[in-house]
């Protein structure tokens, strides 16, 4: 299952929400205000970190590079473009986005 | 010019106005009408201190490059402001540690405020107006 989050994590608790419900395996995909979660000294870094050894976590560039943070992305964490959330979409057989 | 005259009436009238901006760029409009609010007022020569607390601390990063998202860059607005007379711009420090932020992070000069200073900045404004 592809999970995407849209929302600030210092905002609202959509991120955490997703990553309590997402099952081991899964790929959450953050986009929007929801990138600020994968930048260096967050404060979900740790928790984006812990997640990442059981979810396949992405980011989308524009979203990243649209906020000034395309430099200070977390390690672990695979960016992704227009083409690749195509890509995301289709390779998995459902998408719950945490509105 | 009587004329003229009553339609200034009140002009004279300094206020101390806050705008506080706490969204993220982007992601909602907010940050962009709170800063073209603060543009309008300032052609009413009051007395404007611009805040930047929560995830609104984000809309002064510098390298911001919208071209992949097709929207508007404003971020290099925040760096006319001072042209306007819009030299107040305060910034709260936990908001700032909390995102891993700090001054050299930032496109624009600000002033870094505790939260108790913020308080009390706050507390002494006329007016306050939030985005």
């Amino acid at each position: 299952m592809l999970h995407i989050v849209n929302k600030s994590a210092t905002e609202r608790g959509a991120l955490e929400s997703c990553l309590a419900m997402a099952t081991k395996g899964s790929a959450v995909l953050l986009i929007e205000d929801a990138v600020y979660a994968v930048t260096n000294g967050s404060a979900a870094a740790a928790k984006i970190q812990a997640a990442a050894a059981d979810l396949k976590i992405y980011a989308l560039g524009p979203d990243l590079a649209a906020r000034g943070m395309a430099g200070r992305v977390l390690d672990g964490v695979n960016v992704v473009d227009y083409g690749g959330f195509v890509d995301l979409v289709a390779e998995h057989n459902s998408c719950q986005s945490w509105l | 010019m009587s004329d003229m005259d009553e339609m200034d009436d009140g002009s004279g009238i300094v206020k101390k106005f806050m705008f506080l901006n706490r969204k993220a760029p982007h992601g909602t409009v907010y940050a962009l009408e709170g800063l073209e609010v603060v543009l309008i007022t300032a052609a009413f020569d009051q007395d404007v201190s611009m805040v930047f607390t929560d995830d609104g601390v984000y809309q002064l990063l510098k390298g911001i490059d919208t071209k992949g998202i097709e929207v508007k860059d404003f971020s290099k607005t925040y760096r006319a402001l001072e042209g306007y007379d819009i030299e107040k711009l305060y910034v709260d420090q936990k908001s700032m540690d909390a995102r891993g932020l700090t001054e050299e992070d930032l496109i624009v000069d600000v002033t870094v405020l505790s939260v108790d200073e913020m308080a009390n900045l706050m507390a002494e404004q006329d007016v306050v107006i939030s985005f």
